[in-house]
C-alpha cells in the first residue's frame, strides 16, 4: 500500500516504537500505583516522556505536561476547564470539530460566546482580523496552528504575541505540527498545547496531551482515582494528577517515548524537510494537471505536507475509493471534521481527497500517486 | 521479629516531584530511594524519599539546589 492518510494518523511507525510498546506490555506495572519495582519503572518511564514532551515544546515544567488519549481530550480539558460565564472566545474557520464542537457546545449552553476569523477561499486568514474580534469580554482566542484540510499553517507567534499583548488566553491544537514542526511555548506565547501522539510524532494512537504553562489554572474535566492524597474527597490540585484521574496509557506512552526519541536521532528540521519535499514534489505534479483543482495556498512554506485536491467535479469519495480499489493508495476523502473550511473553500458538497506525508514517505511513492492522479482526469 | 531503623522520609505532594528527587539523586550518587508514603507521615497512598537520619539539613539544601518542591520531611523509624 501506498501510505498516503498521515495527518489521519502516520501508519508506518519506527521499529523502536513498536518496540517499546510490547516491551511495556510484558514489564511495567501501573505508574503512580505503589513503590515496587514493575510501578517504579513505570513511573519514572512516564516521567521521562513528560520531560521529553516538556523539551520538544518549550514547556518549562515537566509537570505541567499532562497526558490524554488524544488531542480531543486535551482540547475538550483546555476549553472546557478555564472559559467561564460570560466569557467571550475567538477562534478561526480553519478548525477541526475538535476545536469546534467543544466550542459551540459552551455557546449552545449560553456560557460563552464565539467569532470566527475567517479563512479566504485560499483557506488563509487575515491577522487584523484577530485584532478586530477581541472585546472587552474576550477572554481566549483558541486556535489551531495548521489546517488538517490544506495544511495551511497559522503564524502561531504572531497570535501568541496578540494575545499576550491584550491579556488573553491562548489555547493551540497542535494536532498537525507536533512532531513535524518547531514549537516553542513560551517563545510563542502559547499558554495551553494540545497535541496528539499517533501523527506527526509517531507514537501510538491514543497518545497525547496538553502543556500548560506555569501559573494557568484549569478545573478538571474528570475526577477520579490519582494514587495520592487518596482520603481527600476532591482532585488533588498539582498538575499533573489534577488533570490526570485513572490509569495513564502507560504501554503507549511507552512508545510516545521512543518515537520522541527517534524525533530527536532524527532531528526534527530534517523530518519537517523530507516531508514537505515530498508534498511539494506532489503538488508540483498534480497541480497542472487538467480537472484537477488543487486547495490552499502554496505560495508560502508555512505548510505541513498536505495536498488537498479534487478531481473536475467527481464525488471526493468516489475519487478515493478508486485510488485504494485501483492503485492501493490511502487518502482521505469528504469533510475531514473541518466543515467550517470546506465552507470557506466552497467544497461542502464535494469534499476534497488529501494527501499527506510523512517520513517515510518516498518520491517513487509521491510518483506513483502523480500517476494516479494523471489517469484518474483524462 | 524484624528490626526497625531511623530514616529520614521525605514526602512530595505529586508523583511527578518524586521521580524527579530519584533522577535528581541518582544522578549524584546521593543516598535513598523512593518507598510507599509510611502511615506514620500521611494516611493514604503515594511516594516518599527514604534516606539516612540525620540529614535533614543537607536534604533541606538538596531540595532546594533541585528546585523540588517537598511536603513534610520527618525521620520515624522503619524496616530495613
Amino acid at each position: 500500500m501506498i501510505y498516503l492518510d498521515n495527518a489521519a494518523t502516520t501508519r508506518r511507525k519506527p521499529q523502536p516504537v513498536i518496540d517499546a510498546v510490547v516491551k511495556a506490555m510484558t514489564t511495567m506495572g501501573n505508574a503512580s500505583r505503589g513503590a515496587h519495582d514493575s510501578a517504579l519503572e513505570a513511573s519514572r518511564a512516564v516521567y521521562e516522556t513528560r520531560c521529553k514532551i516538556a523539551r520538544l515544546f518549550g514547556c518549562t515544567r515537566p509537570d505541567h505536561v499532562v497526558f490524554t488519549c488524544n488531542s480531543t481530550e486535551a482540547l475538550n480539558i483546555a476549553i472546557s476547564g478555564t472559559l467561564n460565564d460570560g466569557d467571550h472566545v475567538i477562534t478561526t474557520d480553519l478548525e477541526h470539530n475538535s476545536v469546534l464542537r467543544p466550542l459551540y457546545r459552551l455557546e449552545e449552553e449560553g456560557t460563552i460566546s464565539l467569532s470566527f476569523v475567517p479563512a479566504d477561499q485560499r483557506g488563509q486568514v487575515n491577522y487584523d482580523d484577530f485584532a478586530a474580534l477581541i472585546r472587552p469580554e474576550t477572554r481566549a482566542i483558541v486556535c489551531t496552528h495548521a489546517s488538517n484540510l490544506t495544511g495551511q499553517m497559522i503564524d502561531i507567534a504572531r497570535v501568541g504575541a496578540l494575545a499576550k499583548e491584550r491579556g488573553l488566553l491562548f489555547i493551540v491544537d497542535a494536532s498537525q505540527t507536533a512532531g513535524c514542526v518547531p514549537i516553542h511555548m513560551e517563545d510563542m506565547g502559547v499558554d495551553v498545547l494540545c497535541f496528539t501522539g499517533h501523527k506527526g510524532i509517531m507514537g501510538p494512537q491514543g497518545t497525547g496531551g496538553l502543556c500548560i504553562r506555569e501559573g494557568i489554572e484549569i478545573r478538571p474535566f474528570k475526577v477520579g482515582g490519582s494514587g495520592v492524597q487518596s482520603y481527600r474527597k476532591e482532585q488533588p490540585e498539582e498538575y499533573p494528577t489534577r488533570l490526570e484521574a485513572g490509569t495513564l496509557n502507560s504501554h503507549g506512552l511507552m512508545g510516545l517515548s521512543a518515537a520522541l526519541d527517534f524525533i530527536q536521532e532524527i532531528g526534527l528540521e530534517t523530518i519537517a524537510a523530507h516531508e514537505r519535499a515530498m508534498m511539494t514534489r506532489f503538488y508540483e505534479g498534480v497541480r497542472g494537471i487538467e480537472g484537477v483543482t488543487v486547495y490552499g495556498d502554496f505560495s508560502s512554506d508555512a505548510r505541513t505536507a498536505v495536498v488537498a485536491l479534487n478531481i473536475r467535479d467527481y464525488d471526493s469519495g468516489e475519487v478515493s475509493d478508486e485510488l485504494s480499489q485501483a492503485y492501493d493508495i490511502a487518502t482521505r476523502p469528504g469533510a475531514h471534521c473541518a466543515p467550517r473550511m470546506h465552507r470557506a473553500l466552497g467544497t461542502t458538497e464535494q469534499g476534497a481527497v488529501r494527501f499527506s506525508a510523512s517520513w517515510f514517505t518516498t518520491r517513487e511513492e509521491v510518483d506513483a500517486a502523480i500517476q494516479a492522479v494523471r489517469e484518474l482526469a483524462e | 521479629m524484624r528490626q526497625r531503623k531511623p530514616a529520614l522520609i521525605i514526602t512530595f505532594s505529586a508523583t511527578t516531584d518524586a521521580m524527579a528527587m530519584e533522577i535528581y539523586c541518582q544522578a549524584r550518587n546521593l543516598p535513598g530511594r523512593l518507598i510507599p508514603i509510611p502511615r506514620e507521615i500521611t494516611a493514604g497512598c503515594g511516594l516518599a524519599w527514604k534516606t539516612l537520619p540525620g540529614e535533614d539539613a543537607r536534604f533541606v539544601q538538596i531540595l532546594e539546589e533541585a528546585g523540588i518542591r517537598w511536603e513534610a520531611m520527618k525521620t520515624i523509624e522503619l524496616w530495613g
